[in-house]
Parts: C-alpha cells; sequence; structure tokens
C-alpha cells in the first residue's frame, strides 16, 4: 500500500491533495490516506483507509509532529511509498519526514514509474525545466506538484479508522502560536481576474502611476517583475514570479517585463498574456497571446483613455 | 550572537533555458550565476543581525570552484568569513548536500562556538529540493522554522512568520535555531565599493568533500513544450488601444 497525508481547508481535503491521490494510483496498489485531526469524506479519491489521527495537541499546526505521525503510520502500515502535496505544507512535513528516516525525497513531481527502479519527472526551475530522474531507496517520498496532475475521481467506499500517534515534547516544539490576519482592501493578486504587472521598462517607483491607473479602471491587482522589487520600485507582495506570487487571471498585461524564466514561472496559469514592450524580441512578446510593440508610457494611458470612451 | 547563512551558486537563465548536449544540465557557457534569490534574503538578515547586535557572520556553500564569487557577493555584503566545500561541478542530491553541510558546521561550530542561528533559502531556484534546511537542523537536533518572510530576535528565542493563506502563521522557538527564508524578508542592500574591496580579503576557508551516490539520481532533464500562445499583434503604439479594448471585452473582462 502507499500512504498519503491529505491536507484539508474549511473541513475539505485541498485540491493537491487530491491531485496527490489521484497520482498515488500510478503505484498500483491500495491508497491510504493520513487526514490529521478530522476525517472528511473521500469516498470518490479511489482511498481504500482512511486514517484520521487524533492527539489533544494537534489543534495548532506543528510540521515535526505531522512529520512524527506520517513516520509511525507509514512503519505501522509497512508502506511501500509516502506522498504528500508539494504545497508549503506538504514540501515542509515530507523534508522533515526525509530528515527523521535518513531518506531521499522527491519534490515537486508530475509523474510516477513505479519501476523498479522507481523514477520520477519533477519540477526544477518553478516549473520551467523538468527533470527525469530514479529515486533509489526502500520507502520512497514523493511530494506532487501542485495544479499539475488533474483529479480522477474513483469511487471506493473508504474505511476510516482512528490513528492515535505518539507524540514528543520535542516534535511539539515547532508549533503556531499565533495566527495575524492579512490587512483586508485591494485586489489579491491571487484570484484577481486581470494583472496589470510593470517591469523594469517601467522605469521608475513613479512610472506605476499609470499601471495602478489602468488597473483601477479594470478592476485589477497590480503586478511587478523581479526587477522592479530589487529596484525598490514596489513591495515584494507585487511580485509575481518563481520567487513571487503565482497568479491564474483571465487577462494578464504585462507591460516593459522582458520575459525570464523567473517570471514566467509565475504566469502558468494565466488565461490570456498581453505584452507590451518596445522589444519585439524579447521572450515575453514571444510567449504572448496578444502583443504591442512600442512604448508603453504612450500605450498604457491610451488603453486607459480607451476604456473611459467606451464606459 | 553567531550566524551562519548557507547559499548556493545557480545560474541566471534569462528567458529560455538551453541543455548542454547530453541533457544533464543547462549549458550555462553564456550565462552569468547569482545566489539563489531567497538565500540572498538570508545572507542580509545575517548581516543585519549582527550590525544590530554584535556578534561574527559566516556564509557557507557547497559548489564549484567558481562559487568563491558568491561567497565573495556575500562578503561584500557584510558577512565576515566564508567556508567552501569545493565539489567537481557535478550535482549533489539534497540528502548528500544536507550531509556535507552539517558537517562543516559541526567542525565550524567545535573551533569556533556555537551559531544561534542557521539561515537557509526555502528552496534553491534550480534544482528546488525544499529539503536542505531540514535535514541539517535534524541532524543538529535544532528547531527547524521554513519559509519565513519575518525573523526578530527576542532574548534567547526567535520569533518567526510565514505567510500562509489569509494572513501570517507566528511560530516562537528558542536559540539555536536553523531558519528557512523567502525572498520578500527584507530587500537585500546592494553591495558597496569599499565593500567590494573588503570581501576581497576576507578569508574563505576550502575544504573537498566526497561525493556520495545520489540517492535520488538525475537521468536527464527536458525542456517543456510552450505554452502554445500565438502571439497576435494587435498592433503598434497607442493606436493599438482600441484592438486591446476589443480583446478584453472579448475576455470577459471589461
Amino acid at each position: 500500500m502507499v500512504l498519503v497525508l491529505v491536507e484539508q481547508a474549511g473541513g475539505n481535503a485541498i485540491d493537491p491533495s487530491l491531485q496527490t491521490l489521484t497520482l498515488a494510483r500510478s503505484f498500483g496498489q491500495p491508497v491510504h490516506a493520513l487526514l490529521v485531526g478530522s476525517a472528511t469524506d473521500l469516498t470518490q479519491h479511489g482511498v481504500a483507509v482512511a486514517h484520521v489521527a487524533q492527539h489533544v495537541a494537534l489543534g495548532a499546526y506543528a510540521p515535526d509532529a505531522w512529520a512524527a505521525m506520517l513516520n509511525q503510520l507509514a512503519v505501522q502500515l509497512n508502506a511501500s511509498a509516502v506522498l504528500a502535496a508539494g504545497t508549503d505544507r506538504g514540501n515542509e512535513v515530507m523534508a522533515r519526514f526525509a530528515a527523521r528516516t535518513g531518506l531521499p525525497l522527491a519534490a515537486n513531481c508530475t509523474s510516477v514509474s513505479p519501476g523498479p527502479p522507481l523514477t520520477v519527472t519533477r519540477l526544477r526551475w518553478g516549473g520551467s525545466l523538468l527533470e527525469e530522474a530514479r529515486l533509489n531507496s526502500e520507502r520512497p517520498l514523493i511530494t506532487v506538484a501542485p495544479y499539475v496532475v488533474p483529479i480522477e475521481p474513483s469511487s471506493m467506499p473508504a474505511d476510516v479508522e482512528p490513528f492515535a500517534p505518539e507524540l514528543t515534547d520535542e516534535n511539539l516544539l515547532v508549533r503556531v502560536v499565533e495566527h495575524v490576519a492579512a490587512p483586508g482592501g485591494g485586489v489579491s493578486l491571487t484570484e484577481a481576474k486581470v494583472v496589470v504587472s510593470g517591469g523594469r521598462g517601467v522605469g521608475s517607483k513613479e512610472g506605476f502611476a499609470i499601471i495602478e491607473e489602468l488597473a483601477g479602471l479594470l478592476g485589477a491587482a497590480v503586478g511587478c517583475s523581479r526587477a522592479v522589487t530589487s529596484a525598490g520600485w514596489r513591495p515584494h507582495t507585487d511580485q509575481v514570479g518563481q520567487t513571487g506570487t503565482k497568479v491564474a487571471p483571465d487577462v494578464y498585461i504585462a507591460c516593459g517585463i522582458s520575459g525570464a524564466t523567473q517570471h514566467m514561472a509565475g504566469l502558468k496559469g494565466a488565461k490570456r498574456i498581453l505584452a507590451i514592450n518596445s522589444d519585439a524580441q524579447a521572450p515575453m512578446m514571444q510567449n504572448a497571446d496578444y502583443t504591442v510593440a512600442g512604448d508603453l508610457k504612450e500605450i498604457v494611458p491610451a488603453i486607459s483613455a480607451e476604456i473611459r470612451k467606451v464606459k | 550572537m553567531r550566524v551562519l547563512a548557507c547559499i548556493k551558486r545557480v545560474p541566471i537563465t534569462g528567458g529560455r533555458i538551453v541543455l548542454t548536449d547530453d541533457s544533464l544540465a543547462i549549458d550555462t557557457r553564456h550565462l552569468g550565476f547569482t545566489m539563489s534569490p531567497h538565500e540572498e534574503c538570508g545572507v542580509e538578515e545575517a548581516v543585519r543581525i549582527i550590525e544590530a547586535g554584535g556578534g561574527d557572520s559566516v556564509v557557507l556553500t557547497l559548489g564549484p570552484p567558481e562559487a568563491v564569487e558568491q561567497l565573495r557577493d556575500a562578503m561584500a555584503l557584510g558577512i565576515d568569513r566564508a567556508i567552501h566545500l569545493q565539489t567537481d561541478g557535478r550535482e549533489w542530491d539534497g540528502e548528500a548536500t544536507a550531509a556535507a553541510l552539517t558537517e562543516a558546521i559541526k567542525a565550524d561550530e567545535a573551533a569556533s562556538g556555537r551559531f544561534d542561528l542557521v539561515f537557509f533559502g526555502n528552496e534553491s531556484a534550480d534544482s528546488g529540493g525544499f529539503q536542505v534546511g531540514a535535514r541539517v537542523a535534524y541532524a543538529l537536533a535544532r528547531p527547524c522554522v521554513t519559509g519565513l518572510k519575518r525573523v526578530t530576535i527576542e532574548g534567547a528565542s526567535v520569533r518567526c512568520e510565514q505567510e500562509v493563506e489569509g494572513g501570517r502563521d507566528v511560530y516562537v522557538v528558542p536559540l539555536p535555531a536553523v531558519l528557512t527564508v523567502k525572498e520578500g524578508l527584507n530587500l537585500p542592500r546592494y553591495p558597496s565599493v569599499p565593500g567590494r574591496m573588503r570581501a576581497g580579503r576576507k578569508p574563505v576557508t576550502a575544504t573537498n568533500p566526497v561525493r556520495p551516490e545520489p540517492r535520488l539520481e538525475l537521468v536527464r532533464l527536458v525542456v517543456p513544450a510552450g505554452q502554445g500562445r500565438r502571439a497576435e499583434s494587435l498592433g503598434t503604439g497607442a493606436a493599438a488601444a482600441p484592438a486591446v479594448v476589443e480583446m478584453l471585452r472579448k475576455a470577459g473582462v471589461l
């Protein structure tokens, strides 16, 4: 059997965990799930047994405790592989699991061939490059890149079993002690339907006034490239890319952005990309759906004026 | 305070990744190199902590002889000295990297005293293994908090903030600790000219650890197919504005 850590939000399994359950079936073995704290319905996801971990200390997220539980259950069930979603939590829990068991870990995989030898395909450079690798391990540890593997429903009446982990004080040393809510207001980059984004070509901090004006007219979020945050023109929270935010708008408007792989890694979820750039050879202009060549300082205000005319 | 920042040398890939003929590496003949972005923030944070509270700072890397450039970059920002675990240029997997770094940290601590904080990037820009910091922390039996966007020393503890859905999660752990950080933690300074000159005179200790056989073994790299975007021109200059508005309308966002 293979064991999958299933994360939950608001009482439901998160999509990246359901994607992981789909990929786990490629081992051709029964799939067991570990749920932490409370059960959730997994009957459409090919799960033979859902183990629900309950412990008085599990009210606050504690990554070492999650790793310890996952290991205890993997040993108890003699799991032939252990998987989790390649989310922040999934990756950190699996890294801690790998550390305490001395096993290799393949992070952000997109496919698995059970072998032997087991081979995986995994993301590098935030998805700009793929790696095929052999995972030489008696118990392969794998995280699954989010939003790459489509969820394939598979009906199976999952048995639900309680699981009582043994946790030490050391497992609970690193735990969430406080949650600070984000200040409200503004359009969130991750959820915006339109993102108007500026790069080095905007020229200055003040140059973003025309970007903000267009974003305001479209109800859009303002984004930027890494060059812009490094220059201090915009805060890092506006940065789109591999080390910034990954966006999935209906339309992404890239103004004066060259289109380095660092930036493009944040755009894979964008439905349509409009590139505005004075350099027709810029990678952004080659990798967009629509292009306007020329000076963004003329083009962006002209688009704003045109929107005002038709609104 | 003693603070260590661990970094990795990575290529600056530009607009398109080109592989070597054997598909085992990126063709870097025409590329520059840098330290991985998250780690640059780890270096900056280490420098700020020492500036504020006194003490000494060290930068550590495992990489080819040329990685001394990134060690000098870190020292130009204010780090006092460097440890270089030299490789022959072949890649080390996360497990092997963590083992070599752990050994180097233990050796340095035996000679110079314990590090109160060890900084890593949350994941490297290139191989993205998401594990070296957690492995080193476990081997040193120290608490590890990952993916941090804010770090505040509070006496013998450190307050750590992680960006999560809807806000920030806060952890408070005792020192010594291992922290993995993300870009956005701070805005790294540009090195000054005197900083660069001083960096050239700061000490670098080099050793050559033996590379174990990787258990996560690279078979080949593949550049993924493009997303098939067709780059339709809507015109040139301000005259293209009506066509843009038409496109926005068709996309249902106007």
